[in-house]
Formats: C-alpha cells, sequence, structure tokens
C-alpha cells in the first residue's frame, strides 16, 4: 500500500492536495494511507520550505503548490 | 481594441450613455477585464514556457553564506521572481533561518516578494505604461532593501520563538523538471490555472473598486483632495491599504481609475505597495514564528518606509 504525505501547515491548498490525492486513489481502485503533516519540524525535515509538499513511501515528489490532475494519478497508479 | 470592446458593450449593447456615471464605470469594467485577464493568461504562460519562476528553495540555497549586501541584494530580486503562497511564509521563514541567512535579509525576501512579480509587472506595463511600471518596481526594490536593513537595526533575533533555532532542515533531491517543449507547455498551463485560479477574485474586486471609481467619484474633488497638496493623503493611503488586502495585480486598476481621475502619483503607490505588501493576515501567520514586537515593528518599517516613498514621488511630480 502507498503511503502518502500532504506536508502543510493547514492552509487551503493542503486540503485541496489531500483531496485531490484521496479521489483520484479512490477513482482508481487503490488503497493508500494519507496523513497531513503540519508539524513544521517535520516539514522542513523533509526539505520543504513551500507548501503544500506532497511526500510519497517517504520521498518528496512535489512542492511549492497544488500539483495537476496527471501528477496525481502518475503517483496513486504508477 | 480593449477600449473598442468596452464601449461596445456598455453604450452598444446596454445604450448606456457615455457621459453617465454608470457608462463610464460599466465601460472602465468590460475593458479591464478584458485587458488584464488577456495580459494575465499571456504573462504566466510566456513565464512558464521559461521556467522563469524560482522555488524558495532555490533562493535559500543561492543566498546562503554569501556577505550581508550581497544576500540582501539577492534576496531583494529573487524576491522579485519568485512567488510563494502566503501560506508558505512560516516554513520559508524557518528555512532561511536555518540557512544561516540574517534575519534582515529574510525580511527583505518577505518584503520584495508579494510586493513585485514579474507578472504584475508586465500587466503595469500594459495598463499604465513602462514608466509608471518601472517606478513602482524601483519603489519596491528599495522599500525591501532599506526595510530589511531597518528590520535588522532593531536585532529581531530576541524576538524569534525558540523552536525556531532547533529545526533542521532536510536535504532533498527535488525531482529534476521536465525540459521538453511539451514538458514545459503543460507546466506553463499548470502554471496559468493554479495563478489565475488563484487570484482572479482578486482582479475582479479590484476591477470592480476601479470602475465605481472611476464612474462615480467626481474629478474635481479628487484633485482638491488628494492632488497631492495636501501632506497627510499619503499616509492616510498608507493606513487604508493596511486592513485591505489584494494581490498585487489586483490593485492595478484601482491604481488605473487613480490615476486617471488626477490623484497624486505618490498616494497612489503608497497604497499599492500598502494594499498588496502591508496586510493582517499575512501578517499574522508570521505570528508562528516571530513575537509581536517583531511584528509591530514589521507593520511600523513598512507603513514608514511607503509614506517616504509617497512623499518622495509627489515631490518629484
Amino acid at each position: 500500500m502507498k503511503t502518502f504525505k500532504v506536508l502543510g501547515g493547514g492552509c487551503r491548498n493542503c486540503e485541496v492536495t489531500a483531496e485531490a490525492i484521496t479521489r483520484a486513489a479512490a477513482e482508481a481502485g487503490v488503497e493508500i494511507a494519507l496523513e497531513k503533516v503540519t508539524d513544521m519540524a517535520e516539514i522542513l525535515g523533509y526539505g520543504v520550505m513551500s507548501t503544500p509538499g506532497v511526500v510519497l513511501d517517504g520521498e518528496v515528489v512535489h512542492s511549492g503548490g497544488v500539483p495537476r490532475a496527471d501528477q496525481v494519478r502518475a503517483w496513486v497508479s504508477g | 481594441m480593449f477600449e473598442q470592446l468596452g464601449d461596445l458593450v456598455a453604450f452598444g449593447l446596454l445604450g448606456l450613455e457615455p457621459t453617465s456615471r454608470s457608462g463610464a464605470a460599466v465601460q472602465f469594467f468590460v475593458m479591464d477585464v478584458a485587458k488584464i485577464f488577456v495580459l494575465l493568461v499571456l504573462v504566466i504562460y510566456v513565464m512558464g514556457l521559461l521556467r522563469a519562476m524560482l522555488s524558495p528553495e532555490r533562493v535559500r540555497a543561492f543566498v546562503r553564506g554569501r556577505p550581508d549586501w550581497q544576500a540582501r541584494g539577492m534576496a531583494v530580486t529573487l524576491g522579485a521572481v519568485t512567488p510563494f503562497c502566503s501560506c508558505s511564509s512560516v516554513p520559508l521563514f524557518i528555512g532561511f533561518v536555518e540557512a544561516g541567512i540574517p534575519l534582515g535579509v529574510t525580511f527583505s525576501f518577505l518584503i520584495a516578494s508579494p510586493m513585485i512579480n514579474e507578472v504584475a509587472a508586465v500587466i503595469l506595463v500594459g495598463v499604465l505604461g513602462w514608466k509608471l511600471a518601472s517606478l513602482y518596481v524601483l519603489a519596491g526594490l528599495l522599500v525591501a532593501w532599506f526595510g530589511g536593513l531597518a528590520m535588522q537595526a532593531f536585532r529581531p533575533e530576541r524576538w524569534v520563538e525558540d523552536y525556531v533555532w532547533k529545526i533542521r532542515m532536510g536535504e532533498t533531491a527535488m525531482a529534476e523538471p521536465d525540459t521538453s517543449l511539451r514538458g514545459r507547455h503543460r507546466y506553463a498551463l499548470g502554471e496559468v490555472r493554479e495563478i489565475v485560479g488563484r487570484i482572479w477574485r482578486w482582479v475582479l474586486l479590484g476591477i470592480g473598486v476601479g470602475a465605481l471609481f472611476h464612474g462615480f467619484v467626481p474629478a474635481a474633488w479628487v484633485t482638491e483632495h488628494l492632488g497631492g497638496d495636501d501632506w497627510f493623503s499619503v499616509p492616510a493611503a498608507v493606513l487604508l491599504g493596511i486592513p485591505l488586502y489584494a494581490n498585487a495585480t489586483g490593485v492595478i486598476p484601482v491604481a488605473e481609475a487613480m490615476l486617471t481621475k488626477g490623484v497624486a502619483i505618490g498616494t497612489t503607490l503608497a497604497l499599492m505597495m500598502s494594499v498588496a505588501a502591508l496586510s493582517l493576515p499575512e501578517l499574522l501567520i508570521l505570528r508562528k514564528v516571530i513575537r509581536w514586537p517583531a511584528l509591530a515593528l514589521f507593520a511600523t518599517v513598512l507603513a514608514v518606509a511607503f509614506t517616504l516613498v509617497g512623499w518622495g514621488f509627489n515631490l518629484i511630480a
């Protein structure tokens, strides 16, 4: 199972990102675990300064904005 | 072309009188909506193709470890071409602190980034002409440079929350950007969607306010009260701008309406800067990393700087 983390201090764009991943997973019928990380120490620990960021299985795959729909689909099913 | 479109809709389709208040307001609104959104999409797309936007992570890597004046120069100029979501200001602040970048330099960056951006600059050129556009950019660079210096003089380190100093930033190899033409095109389209989606409300609101001002505020009243002879009109404009917030692009139509009605140039610039760069909600986000005295000082330094810039331009003009 894939593990996602959405990095961000609870801003709107972070919510939108988390929702997009959940939705894409449901559409693809893939089971995922998703965690929203709001702790600054942990966010910066990933080397990310511009939120929202996305971590997939421990690796930063995106930062600095809401990801595009095709990116999200690729993470979920790729 | 945009003016004709405004004429066509306001006077042709709706049958309003060109000399009436509502006619003037509607004409302005239609003209500016068309002009600004066309410019917006074009500029963001071209910038996206060139991948001209920098990420804050890269700015941090450029700036760290440089002597003070160099670091400040880079923070100011890179801040102008580095957009970031205001919700990122906290991790950004911590990341800069962790890299050992002086706080004054970080403040310079935090001032420059929302105030100047390449998208707003190009639209300024399109709407108000290159002279005013360069004045605004120059004023922004000056305020960011000296605002950061002024902050530094007050030793703001003592107001930084303790936990900030303890955070260690990790290293991450970010995914290489896709630099093929197709990749660039997709990136540019994504940027257009993301940025326009984020700021269109501000822009529409700004155009609406500009249109009302253009149509309903009598020019004679403006010249008498905002023509630049009263010393207090500049600080009043700055104060008015603090609770008001709009994206830098959204203020442009308001400035356009003010200038065509005869508001003094320094007063207009002061309001623009105050609305774009000094906003209470964004200031309050920073409370997570710095304590109240630093926040109050930051707001004061900015307000004073905008006022000085406004007076300066009113004097020259």
